[in-house]
């Protein structure tokens, strides 16, 4: 009979009963007994420098509690970058202060100059525009080469220069390198743009700060992936609190993508105005204010070049790439281009020669950091553009050429740093070829020619580095943090069970998920278990979520402290039936003696956990309840294979997705629907990016795509049903779920599919287009047409 | 947003004089307007509504080969009461925006604001429609006064919009992928006797009519018929998703495709 609970069953959301009943709880439901609202007044120059600012009457309009700007936060941290890279030569990057509030200097437009505290929004706002700024307004360096080219102005006064650092993995003598192109019998060279963009989740950010007088105690309640972290970064780098003052609690997210990890000025605002007004207060960001200030995405201009020997192997690459960081360095923007970009290069594939090089560059945009992928994205653009490219060229089939130099042992040393614990490439792309139909392509293409479109199918590989990570390895690559996570596993006395989790849940299922693999291993109903999630005051220490770790990383903590409990529940029940431990078998959430009929129910031992009466107390405590830290032994890799059909209507360059395919190895998978689901919006936002998304700044470093009126986020009509295939499946070897990570992949795995499609339709009609730059709009498509 | 008066008469008289007093503004379904508003972009002293008046409600024939559409008659109610006399105009009603803002914006406020990438201009001017306003009547030809812009004099309310009906007509929208506005919309409408044809979302002039096009299409209605004309990219916009070049090329081929489902 198959499983109808547990791992392994597609069980309905329980969290979304209440999400689409209009009963979650958004950090802007959030309202305190006597709360203030605040406004940022917000620079509309990308660069300029603070002549003066005269809040006098703005201090005295009606309904201000206090006006605040720069001089207020002298005395106070920056916000702190949570990765140190080291250049080429092991020299630490440039480091810019953060400031809270604009010092002498304004940055990009939206960097905040000045905030007014006042009883109502309103009034803070009439306040703010009473604010007088003088401001001299300087060049906006705003394009990354002129950002280096020698004598340019600097967005960072103190730094020798606007590059933040030089960066190379891989192979850095590069005589060997170069040795390895000249021997090529085929080089293919690409230029390619992965383009900035806008997170943009349906909630904007919001901070509520308040503070305790009587206990010194501070609350934040923030629309955060990762409260712990919040609360560490503000304690120790920014507010110079002690943390048990602290708690962050971080409720119902409305969807993070990555933007809602890192810490953000408001939130340290809120919480150090609560204090000085001795009144709670609260920001809600207006769209615009999204725009202008949440971490942007991407934004990466790379030269890649694929040696191929004479056998059409991979033989060596080469990548140049800027990565463009913004005005600041946001809380993880150094690892993105980095380490969780360069040891991706080496994909699916063998190729025993790799350098990666980045420049990491200051310019006066919004701060730039991790997005739905975070470095992976952009690798897997490259290298799958540069195969397609390479094939193209070559006259290959793209998925021959693929297969050839596929890994096919595990595990395997990348000569990018990375260790891949297992995998099958060849098994994913069986799947894919036979989901997607790859055999009736050239009729589909047929019937979209007799009504006057081109067709295009596109294929490419991923792999990604998730359940992010081993604190050892990051630690000595940079990282300002460990990146362990912690769950608590406390069983009441009747038998119901609460699990305390640093992963934080906003939109990935954890409260469905995490309840099925407790209640699988016990053998109880998951109605009698619930997550605990997003609130400092309740919760371990753990590290929250990103970088499609959860329940790799989470999940494995959790695993563990239910296997504690377990151990712990058998001595109960070996001692109520007067057995020897080693005796004791759970199964069903039953409590038995090998071999004979004698048991009790899980029910019974958790009450006498807790009402020792018959109890072994002098060899065991009382109570049921089990922490665990996990810290990975590795990453995970999810692979995989995707395939995009496009249609192309040739007179005005308009895309549209056909058919869309993947096949992906997460390991084992605990929920297939939930899987499947976060495949769909990972493939949505791929999409977004390949036909729609633009983050566009002038020269002036104005934001021109800020708003939706021009930033085209995908709709339901622009995407196609999808068809995804999890059969193929290598578990992680090194976490006890074997799961290795899907939040993430269709976000990796899509762009390149779809751009290859749309070149591939472009070749049909012999319209030799090498490349179009994403996103791939209709008015690129014409002019890449008009040659 | 800031502070302003609101008032919502019931008669074309009242709404009038409310609209006389200093800064005051009408308001239509206030899909253009209120998001300005809430951007402290504009500040009315006050804001007269326009939607209570039943006079300037719903859609109604007039004769045998005209429609009379009441200046605050909303988007969907459009398609919803043209669809039998005037089914292209219908099914441009029923394309604008999204079904929140056809259930609250005007085609009275739409023609009033005249973005340059708005659908009802191309129609109005295609249709050789008549707007009647509460001073007078104004024929389309004359209505359009460039980018954001018209005649229309302060406190002057457009009541209906009188359209003849062509004996077949088509709109080509190509969407602005963000804002779903026209990247650039043809409306073509033929007549016994003529053609006319309406670009919307191209020029930086606002909408125009390709008199060129008119006049090989009168004399041949058929898609081939546009196959010499050249459309040119001189003066049209430029921005974030197409340039002039791309704008030009769009305004042909929408003509040719508008030609071919509308005969």
């Amino acid at each position: 009979m198959p499983k109808d609970s547990g791992i392994g069953v597609s069980q309905k959301r329980r969290e979304d009963v209440r999400f689409l009943t209009g009963a979650g709880n958004y950090t802007d439901d959030i309202n305190v007994r006597g709360q203030t609202h605040v406004h940022f007044l917000r620079s509309e120059v990308a660069h300029g420098r603070i002549d003066g600012i005269d809040t006098s009457a703005a201090a005295a309009m009606a309904g201000v509690v206090r006006v605040f700007t720069g001089a207020d936060f002298e005395g106070v941290g920056g916000l702190p970058c949570g990765w140190q890279v080291t250049d080429r030569d092991n020299n630490p990057m440039q480091e810019p202060p953060h400031p809270i509030l604009a010092q002498a200097k304004v940055r990009h437009v939206g960097d905040p100059i000045a905030a007014v505290v006042a009883e109502t929004y309103e009034q803070a706002r009439d306040a703010a525009e009473a604010i007088k700024v003088d401001i001299t307004e300087l060049p906006a360096i705003v394009n990354m080469q002129s950002a280096l080219a020698e004598g340019s102005d600097k967005v960072h006064d103190d730094l020798t220069s606007n590059l933040c650092f030089d960066w190379c993995l891989g192979e850095t003598d590069d005589a060997k390198v170069q040795a390895a192109f000249d021997e090529a019998a085929h080089v293919t060279t690409l230029e390619l743009v992965n383009q900035r963009l806008v997170a943009n989740p349906m909630e904007p950010r919001v901070a509520v700060g308040d503070y305790n007088r009587a206990s010194d105690e501070h609350t934040l309640y923030t629309t955060s992936q990762n409260p712990h972290v919040i609360r560490l970064l503000m304690c120790a780098f920014v507010l110079g609190l002690p943390e048990h003052k602290v708690r962050v609690v971080a409720p119902d997210v409305g969807g993070g993508f990555g933007t809602k990890i890192f810490h953000y000025a408001e939130e340290a605002f809120c919480t150090f105005a609560a204090k000085e007004c001795n009144r709670p207060v609260k920001w809600t960001a207006s769209r615009t204010e999204s725009f202008l200030s949440d971490a942007q995405g991407r934004d990466h201009v790379t030269k890649i070049e694929l040696a191929l020997d004479s056998s059409n192997n991979f033989t060596a690459i080469r990548t140049n790439t800027l990565a463009n960081l913004g005005a600041y360095l946001s809380t993880f923007s150094s690892s993105v281009p980095t380490w969780l970009h360069g040891t991706l290069m080496a994909g699916n594939y063998k190729t025993p020669v790799i350098q990666v090089n980045v420049k990491a560059v200051f310019t006066n945009t919004v701060p730039v950091d991790a997005y739905r992928g975070a470095g992976r994205p952009e690798a897997t653009f490259q290298l799958e553009r540069a195969i397609d490219t390479a094939a193209r060229e070559l006259g290959l089939d793209p998925i021959t050429l693929r297969r050839q130099n596929f890994i096919t042992e595990f595990p395997y040393a990348t000569p990018v740093a990375l260790e891949y614990d297992t995998g099958n490439y060849h098994g994913t792309m069986d799947r894919l070829e036979a989901v997607a139909d790859i055999g009736g392509f050239a009729a589909r293409r047929a019937a979209s020619e007799a009504s006057g479109k081109l067709r295009g199918l596109g294929i490419n590989c991923y792999i990604e580095a998730c359940g992010i990570a081993p604190s050892n390895i990051v630690g000595m690559l940079g990282a300002r943090a460990g990146l362990y996570d912690a769950a608590t596993v406390r069983v009441n006395a009747t038998g119901s069970i609460s699990v305390l989790v640093g992963a934080h849940s906003h939109g990935q299922g954890h409260e469905t998920v995490f309840p099925q693999v407790v209640a699988d291993m016990i053998g109880i109903d998951e109605s009698q278990v619930e997550i605990v999630h997003g609130d400092s005051a309740k919760i371990p220490f753990g590290m929250g979520t990103y970088g499609s770790r959860s329940l790799a990383v989470c999940g494995s903590a959790m695993v563990r402290a239910t296997e504690k409990i377990i151990n712990k529940a058998k001595k109960i029940a070996a001692h109520l039936l007067e057995a020897s431990e080693a005796d004791i078998e759970l199964k069903d959430g039953v409590f038995s003696v090998a071999g004979t009929d004698k048991s009790v129910a899980w029910g019974d031992v958790t009450l006498t956990a807790y009402v020792p009466h018959n109890f072994p107390l002098e060899d065991l405590e009382p109570g049921l309840e089990e922490t665990s830290f996990y810290d990975p032994a590795n990453f995970t890799f999810p692979a995989g294979a995707y395939a995009c059909e496009v249609e192309v209507d040739p007179e005005t360059g308009q895309v549209s997705i056909e058919r869309f395919c993947a096949a992906d190895d997460f390991g084992n998978i605990v929920n297939p629907m939930i899987v499947d689901g976060q495949v769909h919006g990972g493939i949505g936002q791929g999409i977004g990016q390949a036909l729609l998304e633009n983050c566009a700044y002038d020269q002036d470093g104005q934001l021109v795509s800020g708003s939706f009126m021009d930033y085209a986020m995908p709709r339901a009509d622009d995407v196609p049903f999808y068809a995804v295939d999890h059969s193929s499946q290598t578990p992680c070897t090194h976490n006890p779920l074997g799961v290795k990570g899907c939040g993430e992949a269709g976000a990796i795995g899509s762009p390149p599919a779809v751009v290859n499609a749309v070149i591939d339709g472009l070749h049909s009609a012999n319209h030799g287009v090498k490349h179009i730059d994403m996103p791939v709009t209709p008015a690129r498509v014409w002019e890449a047409m008009q040659g | 947003m800031y502070d302003f008066e609101f008032e919502r008469p019931e008669s074309v008289t009242d709404a009038v004089t409310s609209l006389q007093s200093e800064g005051a503004m009408p308001l239509g379904g206030g899909q253009t307007l209120i998001p300005t508003l809430k951007q402290r972009l504009n500040s009315p002293s006050k804001l007269v509504s326009l939607t209570a008046i039943s006079d300037l409600q719903g859609v109604r024939l007039d004769g045998l080969n005209t429609i009379r559409v009441g200046g605050a008659t909303t988007h969907e109610t459009v398609a919803k009461q043209a669809v039998q006399h005037y089914p292209a105009l219908a099914d441009l009603a029923g394309h604008i925006g999204d079904p929140a803002v056809r259930s609250r914006g005007t085609i009275g406020g739409s023609l009033a604001n005249n973005d340059p990438s708005a659908c009802y201009p191309a129609a109005v001017l295609a249709s050789d429609a008549t707007i009647v306003t509460s001073q007078r009547e104004i024929a389309a030809d004359e209505f359009f006064d460039g980018m954001f812009a018209t005649v229309l004099e302060e406190g002057e309310i457009i009541t209906t919009v009188k359209f003849p009906i062509p004996v077949a007509a088509n709109y080509q929208k190509f969407l602005q992928p963000a804002s779903r506005f026209a990247l650039t919309g043809v409306f073509v409408a033929k007549f016994n006797s003529s053609v006319r044809v309406a670009v919307t979302g191209a020029s930086e002039d606002g909408v125009y009519r390709w008199s060129e096009a008119e006049s090989l299409l009168s004399a041949d209605f058929s898609p081939v018929a546009l196959d010499g004309a050249h459309v040119s990219p001189d003066s049209m916009i430029s921005d974030l998703h197409g340039s002039p070049e791309y704008r030009a090329s769009l305004v042909k081929t929408l003509t040719k495709r508008a030609v071919v489902a509308a005969s």
